[in-house]
């Protein structure tokens, strides 16, 4: 069963930028910023199409700017395909980067509460699993201390705690993998393994190759908005990294 | 294997969990703003009475006694326009950054983004309704009392003034966006109606010349409602009819503005 599907997509931001310098040069050159706001778009996606199948573990590769983080933007639902479409099977929940999603007045547990009702559950979902939640983060000795006494280790470990408790059918995981100490990472990686058991389906955008290669069933590699190679973790990793090799000797001034 | 056409794209909430879920984001999201507010310091309820209490004896100086505006009860006169006052003031001054401060939510999340301006709005309503008492108290000093039509009075303005100070957040929320200068401008705006707006004066007062601003005005109907029912346990229709018809307009062009540019949130904030 298909989890996800592109379906010939493509995604332009406009400059909004230029309009951003202020109201009253906007206002005054109308008809000139109308021009700009169609001129000047930026192409993030263009023609992409690829499924995903329910259960899958999939990596998004590629160079800054080559339109991962928007893909994933898609797959949330937050932006909308200018042409193509964009479908989805099922509850996505993402991973939210640190601190993301909660106050820091607040404590622990009033923050489980707050981000959990923002990733989409209710609040007698959340009170169902707190203690799990807790339990998992192993912070319950300050779960009732407010958040800005906790360390950034211990703000991810609540957050991986919580995004892990969201029973999600799609996870999207943007850079996030590396928090905690070293124990907490190994029980984030065997939470993840527990998801592949459980089929969720995982769209994982990162720069770090071996968590890519660990993870993955399948690699899609973004240079500039198109997909230029897709398979095995492993053979589009190591073109991946022949090809960055390649732009970083090219980049050095050549002494010759 | 066969892959089946997959008709559902991110709706699989069946209704009554959607509502539920919309209604506990209102709560949590309020009680946020509302608890940061109050564990930041000890004196949170005071800090929120304090604010117009002093411009309370600021106007009450200046315009009470150094230039002797002809009205009794000055100092009751200013409170119960002042605290309503402050509810929409406070809400209309933070709205441009109300996106922009939770703009890693908006790029990642999928949820109602004009939930996070209702629960702002909320919570200034809820610090006004637990002022209310403090206007009680003025009308006791001047041996005067709360009377029964209050009980339906302050319902009815609850609600136009949240719709009236909503529809007027959600436009500058959503329009700050896009024109960044929207921030700036909104505090002369606010400034600007402040005066336009009869707190320290009543419309009795104004010279027929100027009667067109006041009509013109969407929140003067609103703040003299109140002020009649505080002082005088009064409503009168035509007046509230005149502030649900402008919570009508505000609403309008707040929705049509958040329909037409929510899709486009995430990429611009």
């Amino acid at each position: 069963m298909t989890a996800i599907c592109f379906d010939h997509v493509s995604k332009w931001y406009p400059r909004y930028q230029s309009l951003s310098y202020g109201i009253k040069s906007s206002l005054l050159h109308l008809s000139e910023t109308f021009r700009s706001l169609k001129r000047e778009r930026v192409r993030v996606l263009e023609d992409v199409s690829f499924r995903i199948e329910k259960g899958e573990t999939v990596g998004l590769i590629g160079p800054n700017g080559a339109g991962k983080s928007t893909s994933l933007a898609l797959m949330a639902g937050v932006v909308e395909a200018e042409t193509g479409k964009v479908v989805v099977a099922g509850r996505v929940s993402p991973l939210l980067e640190l601190g993301a999603g909660f106050h820091f007045d607040l404590t622990g547990a009033e923050n489980i509460v707050l981000h959990g009702v923002l990733l989409g559950l209710t609040r007698r979902e959340v009170s169902s699993k707190m203690k799990a939640i807790i339990d998992f983060s192993e912070l319950e000795a300050c779960i009732h201390q407010p958040l800005r006494t906790y360390s950034s280790g211990m703000i991810a470990r609540l957050g991986f705690a919580i995004a892990s408790h969201l029973d999600p059918e799609i996870l999207l995981i943007d850079e996030i993998l590396s928090v905690g100490d070293l124990a907490f990472q190994l029980k984030c990686n065997a939470k993840i393994d527990e998801f592949k058991r459980q089929q969720v389906t995982m769209v994982l955008v990162s720069h770090a190759m071996d968590h890519v290669q660990r993870l993955c069933d399948r690699v899609i590699w973004l240079e500039k908005g198109r997909i230029v190679g897709e398979g095995a973790p492993s053979m589009i990793v190591a073109e991946y990294e022949k090809s960055a090799q390649l732009r970083h000797v090219e980049s050095r001034p050549s002494a010759a | 294997m066969q892959s089946p056409s997959i008709a559902v794209t991110h709706e699989t909430k069946p209704r009554d969990v959607y509502w539920e879920h919309l209604w506990d984001l209102v709560v949590i999201l309020t009680q946020k703003e509302i608890k940061a507010r109050y564990k930041n310091s000890a004196l949170g309820y005071v800090w929120s009475v304090a604010n117009p209490l002093l411009f309370a004896v600021i106007y009450y100086i200046v315009f009470g006694q150094i230039m002797k505006v002809p009205i009794e009860n000055y100092s009751l006169f200013l409170m119960a326009a002042l605290l309503p006052w402050h509810w929409l003031a406070n809400s209309v001054i933070a709205a441009p950054n109300v996106f922009l401060a939770n703009a890693t939510l908006i790029k990642k999340v999928r949820f109602p983004r004009n939930v996070l301006v209702v629960s702002y709005v909320l919570n200034e309503g809820i610090h006004f309704v637990l002022s209310i008492p403090v206007i009680a108290g003025f009308l006791l000093v001047n041996h005067m009392a709360p009377t029964l039509t209050w009980l339906a009075g302050v319902p009815i303005l609850l609600v136009a003034q949240f719709l009236i100070v909503y529809g007027i957040a959600i436009t500058l929320a959503s329009l700050n966006l896009f024109f960044r200068d929207l921030e700036r401008l909104t505090a002369l705006f606010v400034t600007v109606l402040f005066f336009l707006t009869p707190i320290t004066y009543s419309s009795a007062m104004v010279p027929d010349s100027y009667r067109t601003l006041l009509y013109a005005n969407p929140v003067a109907p609103l703040i003299e409602s109140w002020r009649e029912l505080f002082m005088h346990g009064q409503l009168s229709w035509l007046v509230v009819g005149t502030c649900y018809l402008s919570a009508f307009g505000t609403l309008l062009v707040g929705s049509l503005v958040y329909w037409r540019m929510s899709s486009k949130f995430a990429e611009v904030v």
